[in-house]
């Protein structure tokens, strides 16, 4: 038994291991100097037919320059991050802002047609982007506001994902607390922000969690709404670098995976939790 | 009595009220505008009756899309409940190492497509890594990303994603089996393999509607990679329905589109409807 045990948690290590390795292959490339880079991806360059690239993951000469030489000296790379910056910072403020009280009125109040409502909630959580697309496209068309980062930011801060995510942690919340507090004569706002705030947090920080991986990968929507290429967040920038630039791309796409990377290693345990209260259970 | 609870009602409303605001305006009004489009012409707005509905689903490429989709989910669907399910159960047992492995699963989540795709074109293409091992092992080389095997790197791409998703669904649900049971299976002297079939698999039937819900709307995700690597007209057997709204998007034919947003949103519906029946009735 002990020995079985042992054999399926090696087995399970390797393949988490193997799983995790994309980001060891791109952590070695950027900090290999573009002429070891070229050294390694030649074949795949030169498209000659004998050759293949190769890798190691220990660079023969670490060194820096890539990633000094993009974040310092490509103002193009700098912009774009701070278009993802903007981008994620925007929706994850609307979320929050009109989300927490949301999923706050559906978990704690009744309300005409409240049923009804949380169901179409739960439906537009569980929609693709292509079944909205055309629709955000015209609405935004109509407010003017497309090709601004605006167009980005605002059907996604009113996404009803994190309402659904903070509403179960709300409900979570024990009635004999909220109810003492209403005795105390506190009003409906002081209750909300005194108690449902403070003890519904683990909730508030899962949903910002798993809204800062989305928001941070935004693909089809700056695609959509964006034309003007100074608007576009990294993530849509990023693979336009092709591999003849491999140590900037390199450096890119670790410079990249460095805010997502902190705010996984950190909230680990609340994306576990926003993971859970997304299951769709009533 | 009732005053208070008019009030009460008042106050509820007020919360969700900002929330709804949006929905509406950014998705709900616009989509009832992109429905009376699903029914005209592009051009003179004039009603068309099922034309549109006509010509898309004629049409070979919403075929080609719909066909490499349903595929698609067909294939990836089990492969990834199962292999999750099974990497849950033997990571049921709370051990430090199997807490690392988890987290190891679950870090794709929070690698940055746009980084992702930079290892993906350095491994698949012509003269790429895994074909400089194919070359060592004495198999002529393949070319991944532009013949049938384009598929299954997608298929692999959205396993390696979201392993680890729904291995923590999977366990949220184990962990909510009573211990009690096992134990007295145990006593009773149930072997290891009929306590999984006769005790694990009814209990986790809840979370599979879960699992599976939330599996078909980050199914539709995969797009992401698809669309960084191989671009707006990737190997045919690739060309997902997202592919198509794209190409729709950019050449505007917003009727066609119109009517595939329509056509999409119902067979999500049927399927959210269909699975919560399914499963209310156990």
């Amino acid at each position: 038994m002990k020995l079985s045990q042992l054999i399926t948690m090696a087995l399970l290590g390797a393949l988490a291991v193997l799983v995790c390795s994309p980001v060891a292959f791109l952590l070695s490339g950027a900090l290999m100097d573009g002429g070891e880079l070229r050294q390694h991806l030649g074949p795949v360059l030169m498209d000659s037919q004998k050759a293949f690239a190769d890798w190691s993951l220990l660079p023969n000469h670490p060194s820096l320059r890539p990633a000094v030489e993009l974040l310092l000296d490509s103002p193009e790379f700098f912009h774009m991050f701070w278009n993802s910056v903007g981008i994620t910072v925007g929706i994850l403020a609307g979320q929050l802002l009109v989300g927490a009280p949301a999923a706050w009125g559906f978990a704690r109040y009744h309300f005409p047609l409240r049923g009804p409502l949380f169901t179409l909630y739960l439906i537009l959580m569980l929609m693709p982007f292509q079944v909205t697309m055309l629709s955000s496209f015209l609405a935004l068309e109509r407010m003017g506001i497309n090709d601004t980062l605006g167009a980005v930011i605002l059907p996604s801060a009113f996404s009803t994902f994190p309402v659904f995510i903070m509403y179960r942690f709300f409900r979570g919340i024990p009635g004999p607390i909220i109810e003492s507090a209403l005795l105390d004569a506190q009003g409906p706002l002081q209750v909300f922000w005194y108690i449902g705030v403070p003890l519904g947090s683990p909730g508030i920080v899962s949903a910002m969690v798993l809204g800062f991986l989305e928001s941070w990968n935004l693909i089809e929507q700056p695609m959509a709404f964006l034309k003007n290429k100074t608007l576009w967040p990294l993530s849509l920038y990023l693979p336009n670098i092709g591999l003849e630039n491999a140590g900037p791309a390199f450096a890119g796409a670790v410079v990249t995976l460095i805010p997502a990377f902190l705010v996984f290693l950190s909230g680990r345990d609340y994306l576990e939790q926003g993971i859970v209260a997304s299951a769709v259970k009533e | 009595m009732r005053k208070r609870r008019k009030k009460q009602e008042l106050t509820g409303l007020l919360f969700v009220l900002p929330s709804l605001v949006g929905v509406l305006a950014f998705v709900l009004a616009p989509f009832a505008d992109v429905i009376r489009r699903s029914f005209a012409s592009a051009i003179t707005e004039e009603w068309v009756g099922l034309k549109n509905y006509q010509d898309v689903l004629v049409n070979n490429a919403f075929r080609l899309a719909c066909w490499n989709t349903f595929r698609f989910s067909v294939i990836c669907l089990p492969a990834l409940l199962g292999i999750s399910l099974l990497i849950g159960v033997l990571l049921q047992e709370k051990t430090r190492a199997g807490e690392a492995i988890k987290t190891a699963f679950l870090f794709p989540m929070a690698i940055p497509v746009a980084s992702v795709v930079l290892v993906w074109r350095t491994l698949f293409e012509k003269q790429g890594l895994l074909n400089g091992i194919w070359n060592g092992l004495g198999l002529s080389p393949v070319e991944w990303m532009d013949s049938p095997t384009a598929f299954w790197v997608l298929v692999g791409s959205y396993l390696w994603k979201n392993l680890g998703y729904d291995i923590v669904l999977w366990m949220a649900g184990l962990s909510g089996i009573s211990s009690a049971i096992y134990e007295a299976a145990r006593i009773d002297g149930a072997g290891e393999w009929t306590i999984f079939r006769r005790i694990t698999l009814p209990c986790l039937l809840p979370t599979l509607f879960t699992v599976s819900v939330l599996s078909i709307l980050n199914s539709f995700k995969v797009f992401r990679e698809a669309y960084l690597v191989a671009g707006d007209y990737p190997h045919r057997s690739m060309y997902l329905l997202q592919h198509l709204f794209n190409n729709w998007f950019r050449d505007l034919s917003f009727d066609r589109m119109a009517a595939g947003a329509v056509l999409v949103c119902l067979v999500i519906l049927c399927l959210i409807g269909i699975m919560r029946r399914g499963f209310d009735k156990e």
